[in-house]
This record gives C-alpha cells, structure tokens and sequence, in this order.
C-alpha cells in the first residue's frame, strides 16, 4: 500500500492501468488497430507492444466486428480481452457482436459461459472530425441489458474503473473521450486503487440544484457549478454518476431531494438520450421532492458538422449549462 | 471428395454403427421436433437439419473430446452429436428449465458447455468471429485444442467471413471452418447469391487453403474434416471445408418451399446419408437383418422419452426471469444494482450480497 498520488495525463492512467493488469494476469491481452506498433491513434497503448511483445499486444486489420467477436470467443475459452476501437462511430461496425453476442450470450445459454471482454473507445466532439468521427454514444450501450458502461471524466476514474472492468467477469463498453485524453489528475500510486463501477462522484456538493454530467460534461458541469456560485449565488451540487451501468440512482436521488432542481447534461442527442432516461427514473422515484421540471443540455439533434463554430455550437458549453440552471428559478 | 464409384473404407464396426445410430437419433430427433412444433410444443422458428446428418456426424466425429465445435441456428444435431443429453436439448425447444440453456435460448441457440459444444447462434455469419476467439485462446493458453466452426452456404457472404478467413490465416490459428453448402441461403439458390460458387475456393485469397467433401457421406465427410483438422492443429493452419449436402425440408417450418422443385428434392433423396450408410453397412456385413431397423427403433425411443422428459419439465418460474443477465460478484451484487426500474425491494438485493 502506498499512499501516494502522481499527477498523470487521463491517457496514461489509462495505460498504468492496462500495464497493472497486464502484469497481474497473464489472461489479460490487447487487440486492436493501431495500438503496437504505432502505439494506438490516441497513444493510450504507448509502450505496451514494446514491454509485452506481439502475443499479448496484437495489432489488427480493420475488421471491427470480427476483432470483437473475436474477443467474445477468447473471452469465453479463458481470456480477458481487452478490445480497442479507434472511435465510438467506428463501434457501430462491431454493433452485432457486441450486442447480438457479448451482451446476450451468459443469459441466452443460461449462465454457462461468461464474457469477460472489455471493449475500449473514445468518443466525443471538438476535433473537426466531421459527422463519422465526433458522436457521443453511451446511450446506445446504455440501452443493452448485459453490457456494463462506464464513461469516466478523470484521470483516477480512468485508471481505476478500467482496472475494475478488467477484473470484471461481464462484458464491459468503457466510454473514453478525446477531449480528455490530455487533461491532468491527481492519480492514487496504490497498484491496488480500482474504482467499483455503481458509485457515483458527487464532484461539489451544493443546495439549491443538482447537476449531473456525463463523460466529458461531468467536467463542464462543475465550471459551470463555478460560474453559478461566483456570478448568480446559486449553489450546485455535480454529480458524475462515472457508470451508467450499473448506475448509482441513489446518490442522484438523494441530492434531487435535497436540491429539489435537476439539470442532466450530456454530449449525446437528446432523442433516447441517457438524460431522457434518467429524467424518467428521477420523475418517477422523487417526483414530490421536485420544484421544478427536470431540465436536459444535450448535443444538437444533428449528425456532428465540421465546420468550427458549427460543431462549438452542437455541443454542450458551460454557459448553456448555467443558462438551463437560471431557468429553474 | 473421394469419388462416388470408390467410396472411402469404413471404419470399424463398432465405429460405422455408431455413426449411423447417431444419424439416426439425429433424424428422428428432428423429425419430432417437427411435430411438436406443428403441435405447437415449439414456439419461435425451427430450423431442421433433415438431410445433413452425415455432415453433422462426420465433422463432428472428427474432432477429440477437447476440441470445440461451434455451429449456426440449425444445430440440434450438433448438440447431440456432442453428446449433449436430447432430453435437455428437446426441452430447451419446449422452452422448459430442464432445457440445455433453461430455456431462454431456444431451438436458434443451444448451448452445452460440458462437451464443448459452444453455440447455436442466430445471426448469420456471427458466430465466424467468435471461433476464431476459441482459436486464439487455444494458441494463446498453448493447448492442444482445435476448433470447428460450421456455417451455411449463405453465410459466406457476410462481412465476417472475410474478416474472419483473413485474421484466422495472419494468426495461424488452429480452425477448421466447416461451410455445409445445402445449395440454399434459405430460399435464395447458391448460384442466385455467390457470383463464385466454388465455396471451398473462397477462402484462398485469404489464405486459408479448401477442401471439399461429400456431405452426404459421413466418411468422407469424417476423413477430410480429419485431415483438416490435422492440418489446423499441427501446422497451425486454418483450413476451409466445403460440404456439399442438401436440406430435405425447408428452410425453417414457415417455408413453403417455392424456389425449389419436388424433383429436385426427390434426387437429393436417393442420396438420402442414412439411407446410404445403412445400404453400405449391410454389404460389409457390419450390420445384419434387422439391425437398421432396431437401431431405428432405438433412436425412437430415445426421441420418446425425450419428449416425456420435456412435456413434464416445468416452464422457467418468472422469478428467474432476470437470472444470468450479469455475473454477479464483488462489484455487481445483484439485478438491482443495475436495473433502474425502481427504488422499490427488488428481488435481486439478496442475491451475492
């Protein structure tokens, strides 16, 4: 036990984390494009090939749905795969083996088999990579019982819900994103940190209103939080829920019940999105407690533009998010 | 494929007997489940494998008890050939606990890990992929093991083979893939969906040489999945196998058959594999008078109890309902904790706690 922290990137706790594994299990193996010997698109991979060699780092063709697939086999003869893929837009490729497969596959056979598979990528919007690179997604795994979904925002919650999603025994959809990749965290040195899916982060605590982030908007809620205290005298609590599989409804539910207000935010489209789900289950669980209607920031209801103010304007800001919170009143 | 005018030695007699009491259990199985469903004892779609017995047995035959074999939505006979128990496979039709997979996978997706039987599945083409995972694990863990990996000639035609045949090739992984031509992509004829209909063929550019065997003759069938297999684990070269076999019924029971002639049918049926193998066994004297019929009547009783056994297992209590959706453990401790649909005692909160 150490109880030590190191600033890291969010990238690098995300590779400590793969290593640790690594060399904790000898079943623990990487697949994927690009991740030996360039070191993967976003460099999460850097090193791996080089300290553990081609059986246990594979780079792959471009063949999605069968690198998946693939991990759902070894997964359920005796690895624990973990799956890169470059983007969550290039997952959708991947979608029948993860869905039709990985997800169903211990209940369909009646609990005969497990799946111990983690399926790695990135997602969000800011780069200009246009309508096929930039989409946030985690409510189309949210929407699949059998898949567990974790989306962190930190750099510990990288490092220490990927540790647990390795060691889990369930098909796992870990929801990166590319805006954070670079940013900076306090990460425990403790090789055994591991964060348990079903927490949520309450991130600050406040009084008059609840704000939940997702992925990267867990991040833009709390400036926003900062904005509400400093220029409005609103005091928000931000809650990063960190899984949206198993999700942490209790945590959320106690804060609407002290706040009485809810803002979701969410890089996602708001039709189907996790925010209109989670505005069904707080209506129906503290619907009394409410003082106003829930609210929801989402992305725009548009395949993601390229062009620079086009695509700032098709997702979440910050001051979007305080607007929302000043409406409530 | 050996030639019509010289078939392939038999096997031993004990050997060649089983094969055939297995053909045979496997045909009267399906001939029942056929029934059960008209009865409507079966409930979503039935997908007989009347006709390809001899594919089913003789691949299957080929492999060791540690090899996995892995197959499509028409694989109650691959089950039973595995020697999954046909009480538990035919209460798995009837959708009843007893069932291989207690019911919740039905006749597309039976399952029997114990003999390494890995799978029915219901998506054309999707359970390519998933071989070649058995593969790579079984390269990864340094066993012996190889994999056989059956699919239908309309799945050749999805992404996934490629994919698969490629990946499969660069790793030297040790999988047989067994493609069973039975001439339709359900009621598309194989020349009406593969411009190259030369499936052994197919896996060539890929690197991963073809084979080619009579899929109405177990022992051709056997000797060249033998002989691939062979290859597979030994020289850590995947092989692809062509089997050319016919499907007597249709498609599924919710087939009219109206893309095929009852002529063809008919001259696929003089090549009946049961039939056939029966004929050959009395010529080398294997079996006598009377024997095919016993082993007939064997086979049927088998079915009978089989359906006894699944008529009296009850049908999944609703309690189980949310039963196996995730493995629970230290982190997850129940369905609760990942079920948000209330706040309410829910029945998962004791489970693993």
């Amino acid at each position: 036990m150490t109880d030590g922290v190191t600033t890291k990137r969010y990238r690098e706790a995300l590779n400590d984390a793969l290593r640790e594994e690594m060399l904790r299990d000898e079943t623990v193996m990487l697949m994927g494009e690009d991740i030996g010997v360039f070191n993967g698109a976003f460099k999460v991979t850097n090193g791996l090939l080089k300290e553990f060699g081609e059986k246990r780092v594979r780079d792959t063709p471009i063949s999605e749905n069968t690198i998946v697939g693939m991990g759902v086999g070894a997964a359920m003869t005796g690895l624990r795969p973990v799956v890169e893929l470059m983007t969550i837009n290039f997952s959708l490729l991947a979608m029948d083996q993860i869905v039709n497969h990985a997800a169903a596959i211990h209940y369909m056979f009646g609990g005969q088999v497990k799946v111990p598979l983690v399926v790695r990528m990135p997602q969000g919007a800011g780069h200009q990579l246009g309508p096929t690179h930039s989409h946030s997604w985690e409510a189309l795994y949210l929407h699949a019982p059998g898949l567990l979904v974790a989306t962190p925002s930190t750099a510990a919650d990288a490092k220490g819900l990927l540790k647990s999603a390795i060691r889990d025994d369930n098909p796992v959809i870990f929801i990166e994103h590319e805006y954070l990749y670079g940013q900076r965290g306090e990460v425990p040195d403790d090789p055994e940190f591991t964060v348990d899916f079903g927490h949520a982060a309450i991130r600050r605590e406040g009084t008059d209103v609840t704000i939940v982030g997702i992925s990267r908007m867990a991040i833009t809620a709390e400036r926003a939080a900062e904005t509400l205290s400093t220029e409005h005298d609103i005091s928000a609590e931000v809650i990063d829920p960190r899984t949206l599989r198993p999700l942490d409804l209790d945590t959320i539910l106690d804060s609407v019940r002290k706040t009485n207000r809810c803002i979701i935010v969410e890089e996602g489209w708001p039709h189907g999105g996790v925010g209109a789900n989670l505005a069904a289950l707080i209506q129906e669980q503290a619907f009394d407690w409410l003082d106003a209607p829930i609210g929801r920031v989402t992305g725009a209801d548009v395949p993601m533009p390229y062009s620079k103010p086009l695509e700032q304007a098709a997702f979440p800001h910050e001051p979007q998010v305080v607007e929302a919170v000043r409406h409530l009143f | 494929m050996a030639d019509q005018a010289q078939p392939r030695p038999l096997p031993d007699p004990v050997t060649s007997r089983e094969w055939l009491q297995t053909m045979m259990l496997i045909r009267r199985f399906e001939e029942r489940a056929g029934e059960m469903y008209a009865k409507a004892k079966v409930g979503g779609f039935l997908h007989l494998a009347i006709g390809e017995e001899a594919a089913i047995v003789g691949c299957a035959r080929a492999l060791r008890d540690d090899d996995y074999l892995i197959s499509t939505y028409r694989s109650h006979g691959h089950a039973l050939v595995r020697g999954s128990n046909p009480d538990a496979v035919m209460a798995e039709l009837f959708g009843r606990e007893g069932g291989l997979c207690r019911g919740r996978g039905g006749s597309m997706h039976m399952f029997d890990l114990a003999n390494r039987f890995m799978g029915g599945y219901g998506i054309v083409g999707g359970n390519l992929p998933i071989a070649a995972g058995f593969g790579l694990a079984s390269d990864y863990l340094g066993t012996d093991d190889a994999t056989l990996c059956t699919f239908g000639d309309g799945a050749i035609n999805q992404g996934t083979f490629g994919e698969t045949m490629n990946l499969a090739a660069l790793w030297k992984l040790p999988v047989v893939f067994l493609v069973t031509n039975n001439q339709f992509g359900m009621g598309t004829a194989l020349e009406r969906h593969s411009a190259n209909t030369d499936l052994q063929e197919r896996g060539q550019s890929f690197g991963v040489p073809g084979m080619r065997c009579d899929g109405m003759d177990v022992v051709d069938t056997y000797e060249v999945c033998r002989e691939a297999l062979e290859t597979a684990r030994t020289e850590r070269q995947p092989v692809l196998v062509e089997a050319i076999t016919y499907r007597f019924r249709g498609h599924s029971m919710a087939d009219p058959e109206e893309y095929r002639t009852k002529d063809q049918v008919e001259e696929w049926r003089k090549r009946d594999p049961i039939i056939t193998f029966a004929e050959r066994l009395r010529e080398a004297d294997i079996i006598g008078e009377g024997d095919a019929e016993q082993m007939d009547a064997d086979a049927v009783k088998v079915v009978d109890d089989a359906v006894a056994f699944a008529d009296a297992s009850p049908f999944p209590a609703l309690e189980s309902l949310y039963d196996d959706i995730y493995v629970l453990g230290d982190q997850l401790k129940g369905w609760y904790s990942v079920d948000e649909r209330g706040a309410g005692v829910q029945k998962g909160e004791d489970i693993g706690a």
